[in-house]
């Protein structure tokens, strides 16, 4: 058994005398026979200063649970790529056009996900995917945005990412970025709720360790949308931030926030260097 | 997803401090440690072990190990196993630990269960939304006297 490594996993364990430090998973992800996964590495960027290590949430489910992901055919989250590539290639809105389009397959995406959220020069300011989506959709395509949890979105995110799986996440957080990241920062320490627990409490300063029946994850971001068992759905990445604050007894942000943007460049930041994962698997 | 997930502390059901309890602004800590009962009436352990495990009350297993209850499935470890918590701790320092652990513990992780305000977006319990009007604590005073008998039953 391997000790977890990291400052607060073992402060933990000197804590916590005989409870048992449950370790994240000791395996390797390859998708379909062929993408190498980087879901675990030995040094958090520079500027993130509360991990040493990075692990993707794979290590942190059941073997059951991470085997789905390993192949195309047992992944249910695939089943929204398939129903999102239908939608790829279908005309929509006034101006008879559809994302194929412009941007012909939805290969053509390769690379995208791992810069998501970034800064769009021309409307200056941060954006995330469904932003970029939408933006297309109603200024290009004359046709209705879509809402930000609605299945079309989160099945378009989905194919998106899945086309940059095995890329290392790599959203810049300088320039016109930085001040987004300082946001995101400043929610990630900071200790919501009526239960007065950030981000930090669980997935910095106790990842590894389980709250009740949860084995905490360093709630990382490189897998979304991930396809949550428990929901048997696609899950976006606000949702799932809206699903821990309130959690902590606290007033949630609503998806599409400014607050939620912020978190998400800086969390995604904890994460650059993971592969990408979506849409990945989890409980 | 409507349901939470991790710390199922529901708010309890009768909100107004009982006849004679000490409201949560009042009680007055000593390095931590409160001294007199918050009720004056004595805690009943059985009623503490039920807020312990239960998720909807205060669902210290969520954090805590606790050999003598084997029957409560998945009990956490973000916190210390409280067994022999009675060797280590007094009556009123567990009382302390219980109505507010950070007086105890400095920006520890563990939630304040007797207090009702300095939050930062208080929700109104699970739901997500604010929280209208004055907060109950997470628990009753005679809840935290509960939790309190029970805590000085586990010696090793
Ligand atoms: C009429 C042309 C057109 C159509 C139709 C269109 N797009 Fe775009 N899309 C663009 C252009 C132009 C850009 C901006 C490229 C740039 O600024 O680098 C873009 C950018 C994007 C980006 C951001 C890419 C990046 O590198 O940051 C995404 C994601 C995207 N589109 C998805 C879609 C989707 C999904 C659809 C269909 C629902 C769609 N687009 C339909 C023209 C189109
Ligand atoms: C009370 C503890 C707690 C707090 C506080 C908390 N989370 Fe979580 N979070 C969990 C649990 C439990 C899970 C499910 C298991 C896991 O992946 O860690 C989870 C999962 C996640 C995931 C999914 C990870 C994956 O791989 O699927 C992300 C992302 C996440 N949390 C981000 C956050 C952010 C951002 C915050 C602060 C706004 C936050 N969490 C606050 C307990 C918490
Ligand atoms: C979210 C996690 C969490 C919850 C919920 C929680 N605790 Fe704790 N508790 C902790 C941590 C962590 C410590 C260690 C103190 C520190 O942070 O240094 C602790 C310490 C304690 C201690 C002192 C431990 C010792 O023996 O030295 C007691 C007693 C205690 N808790 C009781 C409780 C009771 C009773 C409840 C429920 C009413 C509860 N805790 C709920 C996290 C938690």
């Amino acid at each position: 058994m391997r000790i977890l490594a990291g400052t607060c996993a073992l402060a933990a364990f000197a804590l916590s005398g005989l409870s048992a430090v449950a370790d994240p998973a000791d395996d390797t992800l390859v998708v379909n026979g062929e993408i190498q996964m980087i879901t675990h590495t030995d040094k958090a960027p520079d500027y993130i200063d509360g991990l040493s290590e990075q692990y993707s949430g794979w290590h942190f489910r059941e073997a059951d649970t991470r085997v789905m992901q390993a192949d195309d055919f047992d992944n249910p989250g695939m089943l929204g790529v398939e129903a999102a590539t239908e939608v790829w290639n279908a005309v929509d809105g006034s101006e008879g056009k559809a994302c194929a389009s412009c941007h012909e397959a939805p290969e053509s995406m390769a690379g995208v996900r791992t810069q998501m959220p970034s800064f769009n020069e021309a409307k200056g300011e941060m954006y995330t995917m469904e932003m970029y989506i939408n933006e297309c959709r109603a200024e290009r395509m004359g046709a209705e945005a879509w809402d930000w949890d609605s299945s079309d979105m989160v099945n378009m995110t989905a194919l998106i990412s899945s086309v940059s799986r095995g890329m290392p996440m790599n959203v810049a957080v300088d320039g016109p970025a930085q001040s987004y990241w300082e946001k995101g920062k400043e929610m990630y320490y900071t200790r919501y709720g009526q239960l007065e627990l950030a981000c930090s409490n669980c997935h910095e300063d106790n990842y590894g360790n389980f709250i009740r029946a949860d084995h905490l994850s360093q709630g990382q971001i490189n897998g979304f949308p991930v396809y949550r068992l428990k929901d048997a759905k696609l899950s976006s990445i606000h949702n799932r931030f809206k699903g821990c604050i309130r959690d902590t007894r606290g007033e949630t942000f609503k998806p599409g926030s400014p607050e939620l943007i912020a978190l998400e460049l800086y969390v995604a930041s904890r994460g650059n260097g993971l592969s990408v994962e979506g849409p990945s698997v989890r409980n | 997803m409507k349901r939470q997930i991790v710390l199922g502390l529901a708010l309890s059901a009768l909100a107004a401090p009982a006849m004679g309890a000490t409201a949560p602004s009042a009680v007055s800590f000593a390095e931590g440690a409160v001294a007199g009962s918050l009720t004056g009436t004595a805690g009943n352990p059985e009623e503490g072990m039920k807020v312990i495990s239960d998720r909807g009350l205060g669902n210290c297993v969520a954090c805590h190990v606790i050999s003598a209850m084997p029957d409560v499935a998945f009990q956490g470890n973000v916190g210390p196993t409280l067994d022999g918590a009675a060797d280590r701790w007094s009556e009123q320092q567990l009382r302390g630990i219980v109505a507010d652990a950070k007086k105890t513990f400095d920006g520890t992780i563990m939630p304040s269960f007797y207090k009702n305000e300095g939050y930062i977006r208080p929700g109104d319990a699970f739901t997500g939304k604010a929280a209208e009007g004055e907060l109950a604590p997470l628990l009753t005073a005679q809840q935290i006297e509960d939790v309190v008998a029970y805590l000085l039953t586990l010696k090793e």
